[in-house]
Order: structure tokens, then sequence, then C-alpha cells
């Protein structure tokens, strides 16, 4: 026996092993989750868990839709405010701009990617909240602290950019030439061009890469938490406070253990936000995946 | 007006609403790092970056953040050793070893950039339990474990896209010299060295930043890490539980511990951008 060929398979094995064991792990993080949320479950039906709105774990009171709701407006505020900004910003470093315009702005992205959550959080704090509570919400005849789903959606807003953007910028970068030129060479203006040619069959990627905003935006926890409120509530408008899903685990991990079925419903949480945000990762990726060995 | 120059005016209109929305997005980086200059700026100061918190990290006025600053370079170094020499292999295997284009390749890689996208909240709260039910208590080696789930998808998604740019041909040429594949694997990872780096950057900005994972598994204290069954400060907890702190001075330390933190993404950026673009020039 070769000695080079024992290497080879020593390699492959051992390579192996550490792959098939990172994929067990995942399906054990799964498992446990599923686990740990059943007794909660037992003791209460997953409907009456997900529509109840009481929220009072010493009385034994589970319900999940204000966080359900806190983290659908959080989230539901940032895409209004991200999608717009990003599908426009995108079609101008593509279709308008310069190589050198592109090449300043599209590494400030990656700059804005690599910012950690607590720092947007730090800025939230010192700078949002501020404005919305002394400039925004007096505008609208509003006593606020500012400390609202507002602006947890402004922050994750800016947080979620950056993944938009440069998914967006690759799939429009793959619409073939003549394309284009055939709805110019027909008179149409550029603009025309882009929404009528361009933006329509861009259309699987943008909505690929709006849903990877949203996942991301579902399960951001310290940079909402830090400037959303935090209160129980179902919120009835942009200047109320929130407490989305993420937030709730977060906080409230810590003295979970002394109370019967919170731990598990703390595990229900975080089930609930892992399957939601595996199932809007998985679908986005393989429609993305899909456009890209359509291009090659 | 004529049809032809109503159109025109809305292209023109067309473009300067896009190049705002372009503006508003460069502008929110410099927002944010402006604002975190201008509140950190005055608080940094050699004091605050070489001596513990004195007296309690929340209601303590004097010290500053060594605690925090060391514990989070230990966490983020053990974790990104770890992750990468668990991730360069499971990558290495993906691209060597699976025929390619089989459902095992396309399967495993789906998987990992799905779990890029996992909340890192989830992964502390697993682990956290975890910890709970084995008996280990919230310490430097639980982050460590945390912050390794967390960044293997990282390692393997970004090694991944570098060897998918070694050309083919290359694997070929290497096997029908009689190569191992072992060999190949070999070679192979020293043309992608400089995204190796990158990627174990990447690794360590994502770990040195991440809170919500170590907020439940690594506890906080207000002495260096000695030992890694003991709980650790990091930076992103330091800024999190001190900025809520009612004292002007413990409040200063969150903000000085923003700005280091800020410091250390910014080198981290830089280094990356010059590494990627080392690694353009290696291209054949």
């Amino acid at each position: 026996m070769n000695w080079r060929l024992i290497k080879d398979k020593f390699a492959q094995q051992s390579f192996a092993l550490l792959l098939a064991s990172s994929v067990v792990v995942i399906l054990l993080i799964l498992l446990g989750l599923g686990i740990k949320s059943m007794p909660l479950l037992q003791a209460e039906s997953l409907w009456r868990v997900l529509s109840e709105s009481v929220w009072s774990p010493l009385k034994g009171n589970f319900g999940f839709l204000p966080f359900i709701m806190g983290t659908i407006w959080v989230t539901m505020i940032s895409l209004i405010i991200a999608v717009p900004l990003c599908i426009l910003a995108s079609v101008y470093l593509v279709e308008y701009a310069s190589e050198a315009l592109r090449r300043m702005v599209l590494p400030l992205m990656n700059v804005l990617a690599a910012i950690p959550p607590v720092l947007y959080g730090v800025w939230g704090v010192l700078f949002i909240v501020p404005i919305l509570s002394d400039y925004v919400a007096p505008l609208f005849g509003i006593d606020s602290t500012g400390y609202t789903v507002f602006a947890g959606g402004i922050v994750l807003s800016v947080m979620i950019f950056p993944i938009m953007i440069s998914i967006m910028v690759e799939v429009l970068q793959t619409i073939p030439q003549e394309l284009k030129a055939a709805s110019l060479s027909l008179g149409a203006t550029k603009w025309e061009t882009i929404t009528k040619v361009i933006l329509v069959k861009a259309k699987p990627g943008i909505l690929a890469a709006i849903v990877l905003g949203i996942s991301r935006a579902f399960g951001e926890t310290v940079a909402v938490l830090m400037v959303c409120g935090n209160i129980p509530q179902i919120p009835k408008s942009f200047f109320d406070a929130g407490y989305p899903l993420p937030a709730l685990i977060a906080n409230n991990f810590g003295e979970m253990m002394s109370i019967p079925l919170y731990d598990s419903a703390l595990m229900f949480a975080a089930l609930l936000l892992f399957v939601i945000i595996f199932g809007f990762n998985l679908i986005s990726r393989i429609i993305l995946n899909r456009l890209e060995e359509k291009a090659q | 007006m004529t049809n032809v120059k109503k159109r025109l005016l809305k292209e023109k209109i067309a473009k300067i609403v896009m190049q705002l929305s372009g503006m508003a997005i460069t502008a929110s980086l410099f927002f944010i790092v402006g604002t975190i200059l201008y509140k950190g700026l005055p608080y940094l100061s050699w004091e605050m970056i070489s001596q513990t918190p004195q007296g309690g990290f929340y209601i303590g006025k004097d010290g500053g953040i060594l605690n925090a600053i060391l514990g989070s370079l230990y966490l983020a170094s053990f974790s990104t050793a770890l992750a990468t020499l668990i991730g360069i292999p499971i990558s290495i295997y993906l691209h060597m070893y699976v025929k390619s284009g089989s459902f095992l390749e396309r399967a495993c890689k789906l998987l990992f950039d799905v779990l890029f996208g996992i909340p890192s909240i989830v992964y502390g709260a697993i682990a956290f339990s975890i910890m709970v039910w084995v008996g280990i208590r919230a310490s430097l080696l639980g982050g460590i474990i945390t912050i390794t789930l967390l960044t293997i998808p990282i390692v393997v998604r970004t090694i991944d896209e570098l060897l998918k740019t070694i050309p083919t041909d290359l694997k070929h040429v290497t096997f029908s010299l009689g190569a191992t594949r072992w060999e190949t694997a070999k070679m192979f990872l020293r043309y992608i060295r400089p995204g190796i780096f990158t990627a174990i950057l990447l690794a360590f900005g994502r770990a040195i930043g991440d809170v919500a994972g170590v907020l439940l598994t690594t506890g906080f204290s207000d002495n260096l890490p000695k030992y890694i069954d003991e709980p650790s400060a990091t930076l992103p907890l330091a800024i999190f539980f001190q900025l809520s702190s009612p004292i002007p001075e413990v409040q200063g330390r969150a903000y000085a511990s923003a700005l280091v933190l800020t410091f250390i993404i910014l080198i981290i950026v830089i280094c990356t951008h010059l590494l990627a673009s080392k690694q353009q020039k290696h291209k054949i």
C-alpha cells in the first residue's frame, strides 16, 4: 500500500467525520429545541400559544401574540424603509454609476455589514431615539420617549442595507446586455428600460434579497432590544413600544429556571425563530442558486 | 410639453431620487461611526484601556475596560481558531472528495448557507440550556463553544467561494500528474492563502462583535479573565450592560468600549480589503 494513498484516505475520512458531526449538531439542536418546547405544547395547544395575548409566566399564561406582533411591526417598518432605498440605490450603482463610484461605495457596504449589532444599538440609543422623541413625535403631536418600534425599524433597516444591496447588485449584474440594448433601440428611455425590462427580469432575485433581509431583521436581537422599549403589548402605531421575540429570549433567560414551563416557553420562542428563519433562508438561497446557474 | 420631453423629465427625476437614496444609505454609515466617535473620544484615555473597573462594573466610577478588551480578544481568537480548524477541512472535503454536482455537495453547501443566517440568540439559547444540563456555569468556555458554532458557517462559506475561483482544469492537471486528492488540496490551500486569512478575519470580526450569543453563555466579570471556566467580560457585553447605568462615568466606559470595538472592526475591514486585492493579483 502506498503511503501517499493512506494519507489521502485518512484525510478523506477525518474530514468526512467533521462534516458529519457538524450536520449532526444541527439536527441535535433542532431535536433539542423540539423536546424542550414539548412541555408547553402539551399544556396548551399550539394555536392558543400563538394567538393568546396575555404574557404572565408567574400565572402560567404564555401568550406569544404580543411578541409576534412586535417582531412583525419592527420587521415591516424596516422593510418599508430599506426596500425602496436599496432597489433604487442598487439600480443606480449598476446602471448609471461609474466604475470608480461603484468601487468606492461597495466596500463601504462591507464596512456597514461588519459593524456589530451592539454598535447599531448604541447608535440607536444615542442618535435615533433622541431624534424621534425630540423632533419627530412632536410633529405628530405625540408624547414619546423615543423607545418605540419605529426606532427599532430604523436601526434594523440600516442593518439590512448591506445584505440587500450586495445581493441586488449581483442580481442586476446578471441581466444580459442584449436585453437592455433591445429595449433602448426601440426608443425607450433608460428609466423605462429599468422599470419595464430590467426590474421585471430581476424580480425573483430581488424578492430573494428581500426575504434574506426579512430573515436578518427577524432574528436581530440586541440592537432592537436596546431601542424598542420592551413592553409586552401589541403595538398599535409607530410610536408604541414593542417587544420582539429575540429580545424576549435574551431578557428572560437568566430567571427562567424557577418558574414552571418558563424555560419551555423560551425554548419554544427559539424554535419558532429557528424554523421561520431557516425556511426563509432556504427559499431565497434556492432561488439565488438557480439564478446563478442560469447566468453561467 | 411634448410626450418625449415628459418622458425625459421623468428619467431625470428618477435619477435624482436614486442618487438621494444611495446617499442616504452611505450617510448612515458615517452617522454611526460619527456618533460613536463623538461620544467615545472624550472618554478614551490610557487609564481607560489599561485598568479594570473599580468597585463594580455597574456602579463603580473608576477604572477602565481592560477586562472586556482581553476577554473579547481571548473569546474571538479561540473560537476563530476552532472554527477555522473545523471549517477548512469541511470545505476541502466538499470540494475535493465529494463528486461535484452531487446531491451531498449541493445539500451541504445549501445547509451552511442557510445556517449563516441563523441568529446568534438561537445558538446562545441552545448553548445555555446545554450548559445548564451538563452543569457548566456561564464562562469563557461556554462563550467559545457558542461563538465557534456561529462562525463555522462563515468559514465554510467563504472558503467555498474561494475554491470556486480556482479553474477546474488545474484540478484535472494535478490529478493526471498522479497527485492524490490530499496533495492537490494542499496545493489549492497555498493558492488561496490570502483568501483564507480573509475568511479568518471575517470570522474574527463576527466573533468579537457578537453579543446575543455571549449574553447568555459568558456571564460578566470585573476581573481579568484568568481561567477558561470563569465568567468573563467582552466588549459588546460591556457596552450593553454599562450603557444603561445611571452613572455618567460608567456610561463613559460604554462609549469608550464602543469606540475600541469600532477601531478593531475598522482595522479588520481594512485588512480584509487589502487581502482581497492580494488574492485578486494571485489569479491565473
